[in-house]
């Protein structure tokens, strides 16, 4: 197997200048640079969007607070929102995903390279679209700048008599732009997938993070394309003087909602589901055990993308659907609730009786499958109808997706970042810092998500910019925006971490954690052909095969 | 190890995955157009200004089977006839989008239909206009291939990536089949 890097350029790169290395990070079409760009990329935007956070948990910190005027504020949510989903976790999951499908099925690359420089170039865009409405979103009417619609930009707000100047366009087109981007790396990582697997590395025997690429690429097409479909109307309608979401010509604000939440409630599968694929890589290096019950993963992960086709209008229950509606949608979204579970006692059971290190990736997902399922119970009370009915609008539901986004999902990216991160740059993250950041985040997390859930059932509305002091809700307020700091904190030492590491850490070698994956079994950083002879491979650990021929896995496959 | 290895083309696995893409979000367009029919606050309606484009229609369809003739011409290296067919199919796609063109005329400056006259000139418009900007993609790509027939440079050896792109072309003809189905027949 492929071990050393044989030096295809006579000059090392080093000494080329900088102009020549920035220009080749543009014009890459690799998908290790672009994977890197990607998830560069997003960090940015994290940074931003925190920000963002941060300036929202500052003016709820107490009653009558004028630290932003309600506009501000609104925009502060709008883009705090947009920004997290669209540009900070859908680009790193997706730059994960195209740097790390292809070395774990053994390939040299991703089935189409320059449509994967495509992808990222028209997320990039995007992103900057939307960040420039800051400064071209006033447009002739001197109206606001950043869009301040809300994330999901119900109908009419968004028509031009409520939201004048360009900034609902400068929204609807950066997430146009950014979703043919996604439509584009999923296509790929599809093809890459099925096509480019490297010799014995049959489906059954995939590695499961390119399963659950392979679904969650599935279910960007069927989730994105709906929204691409109604950014398009609303454009026809802003621009043109369409009447698709227009009441007063019979349009119906309604339709705007399902066919958002269509794309609205799937893609919180598509961001969970990378998240779980993180976990079943790591949790099984960690126990020193294979993963518990591969089959029934894919096959939970199946059930989960075919069933959260189908929960959307859960979001919906208090606009006054049907009684039968109502009910298909509960039912439909507890039924989620099985697979997911399901997830759940396989991570267990592959804990369960190994020897488990508790380093600090470890921890990450540790953490992670435990949040999971108490936002997992979270969202089973809110499929109840009749309780949505009470709770839908309030602080409970921004604490509940907040705990799968940030206690589900975030917390397994940090998990990927720092089991991953050696074979990136070939250095360690510090262990000591990392475990800091995990102590804090937690600490942070909780504080903050927790504490959340009880103004919600206070009857603390989401986006009011300010409130009475009467009402009982300031000291928990206050200790949410506490505990918002401590994970801005945490954050803040990550990206220490990454930065001090990436010329100070020890030398990683190929395969710091004794892992089993193919992409251990490359230098670190992988040259840029990854595998000098393509591997072949007999099961789904090709590396422990290599590591014990006396006992190796296929046997019992 | 010198077994066979044999895997799906990556070709066709990313345009069926292209094509599953584009299905959703002509569905959200068909979607809204059913749920739109006959809710207008203003005429005119559809039973008022729509004529049943039957002869276009025929000829988009038989497009298909044009670049299905082309693509068998050229895996059988009878080269010629593969440029013969490949202008064929441009020809009839270039009459449909033609007679679209003249509908829409005839629309909107014989019987005042526009795109913001009522839900059914936005409905229409967008989900008509959005399978016309497919087939003009589709169009753009014919040429170039024709360009390249024209030249002498298309060899039987290209005929798998003829043979995916008519994928895209053959789809863009079955999405017609159901506008036509909603737009015309139904909603008529």
């Amino acid at each position: 197997m492929a071990s050393e890097a044989i030096p295809l350029n006579a000059a090392p790169s080093a000494t080329r200048p900088i102009g020549d290395r920035l220009h080749d990070w543009v014009v890459t079409v690799d998908h290790k640079k672009l994977g890197i760009l990607y998830i560069l990329y997003g960090l940015v935007f994290l940074v931003i969007a925190g920000m963002e956070a941060l300036v929202i948990r500052i003016q709820l910190m107490r009653a009558h607070s004028d630290f932003v005027s309600p506009e501000v504020f609104n925009r502060m949510f709008t883009m705090h929102g947009t920004t997290m989903i669209f540009f900070v976790v859908m680009p790193v999951l997706f730059g994960f995903a195209t740097y790390l499908v292809p070395l774990m099925i053994g390939a040299r690359d991703m089935a189409f390279p320059r449509l994967n420089a495509l992808s990222f170039w028209l997320m990039a865009f995007g992103g900057f679209l939307l960040y420039f409405s800051f400064l071209g979103g006033n447009g002739l009417y001197g109206a606001g700048n950043a869009p301040d619609v809300g994330w999901w930009a119900y109908a009419p707000l968004t028509a031009r008599a409520f939201s004048p100047g360009h900034s609902s366009d400068y929204w609807t087109i950066a997430l146009l732009i950014s979703g043919f981007g996604s439509i584009g790396t999923a296509i790929n990582i599809i093809a890459t997938t099925l096509s480019m697997r490297c010799p014995g590395m049959t489906l059954g025997k995939m590695p499961l993070l390119a399963w659950l690429y392979l679904v969650m690429a599935g279910m960007v097409i069927l989730a994105i394309s709906p929204l691409t479909a109604a950014q398009l109307m609303l454009s026809v309608d802003r621009y043109l003087g369409g009447h698709f979401f227009d009441t007063q010509a019979g349009g119906s604000a309604t339709l705007w909602m399902h066919f958002f939440w269509i794309f609205g409630h799937p893609e919180v599968y598509v961001l969970v589901i990378p998240a779980f694929a993180f976990t079943s890589e790591i949790i099984p290096v960690f126990s020193r055990k294979p993963i518990f019950g591969y089959p029934v993963m894919v096959a939970a992960t199946l059930a989960i993308g075919f069933l959260s086709l189908s929960v959307w209008a859960h979001h919906m229950f208090t606009i006054g659907m049907s009684s039968y509606a109502n009910s298909f949608f509960a039912i439909t979204t507890m039924a989620v609730g099985v697979p997911t579970g399901i997830k759940i006692f396989n991570w267990l059971g592959t804990m369960w009786g190994g020897k488990i290190e508790f380093t600090t990736p470890m921890l990450f997902c540790v953490a992670f499958v435990f949040q999971l399922l108490i936002a997992g119970l979270t969202g089973i009370m809110l499929s109840a109808a009749p309780f949505n009915w009470q709770l839908s609008g309030s602080y409970f539901v921004v604490a509940h997706f907040h705990y799968m986004i940030v206690g589900g999902i975030l917390f397994s990216i940090f998990a990927a970042f720092y089991y991953w991160y050696p074979k990136v740059t070939g250095r360690m993250l510090n262990e000591t810092a990392g475990k800091l950041h995990f102590w804090l985040m937690l600490i942070g997390f909780h504080l903050t998500f927790d504490v959340m859930h009880i103004p919600g059932l206070l009857g603390m509305p989401r986006r009011i910019y300010t409130y009475e002091p009467s009402r009982g809700w300031e000291t928990l307020n206050l200790i949410v925006t506490i505990g918002a700091f401590i994970q801005g904190i945490a954050v803040l030492i990550f990206v220490c971490n990454m930065i001090f590491s990436y010329s100070k850490g020890p030398k990683a070698g190929n395969d710091p954690w004794d892992a089993w994956t193919l992409e251990w079994s490359t230098t670190s950083p992988p040259p840029e052909y990854n595998f000098a002879t393509l591997p072949v491979v007999k099961s789904r650990r090709p590396l422990w095969d290599l590591k014990h021929p006396e006992d190796p896995d296929w046997k019992y496959e | 190890m010198e077994e066979e290895w044999p895997l799906p083309s990556r070709g066709r696995v990313g345009m069926f995955s292209f094509i599953a893409a584009e299905a959703a979000i002509f569905t959200i367009f068909v979607v809204a157009y059913i749920f739109y029919m006959g809710k207008s606050l203003t005429g005119p309606t559809p039973k008022d200004v729509l004529e049943l484009p039957i002869f276009s229609t025929v000829c988009l369809l038989s497009s298909s089977l044009a670049i299905h003739l082309a693509i068998r011409a050229l895996r059988n290296g009878k080269v010629r006839a593969f440029g013969s067919w490949w202008f064929v199919t441009i020809a009839l796609g270039a009459f449909f989008l033609f007679s679209t063109g003249r509908e829409w005329q005839h629309l909107i400056f014989d019987k005042g239909l526009t795109i913001s006259t009522n839900l059914f000139g936005t409905t229409y418009y967008s989900l008509v206009g959005l399978h016309a900007f497919h087939v003009t993609v589709g169009l753009i790509f014919l040429a170039v291939g024709m360009i390249f027939a024209l030249l002498g440079e298309v060899k039987p050896e290209h005929s798998e990536r003829a043979e995916i792109f008519s994928l895209y072309w053959h789809f863009v003809d079955s999405v017609w089949v159901i506008v036509f189905t909603v737009v015309y027949v139904i909603g008529r």
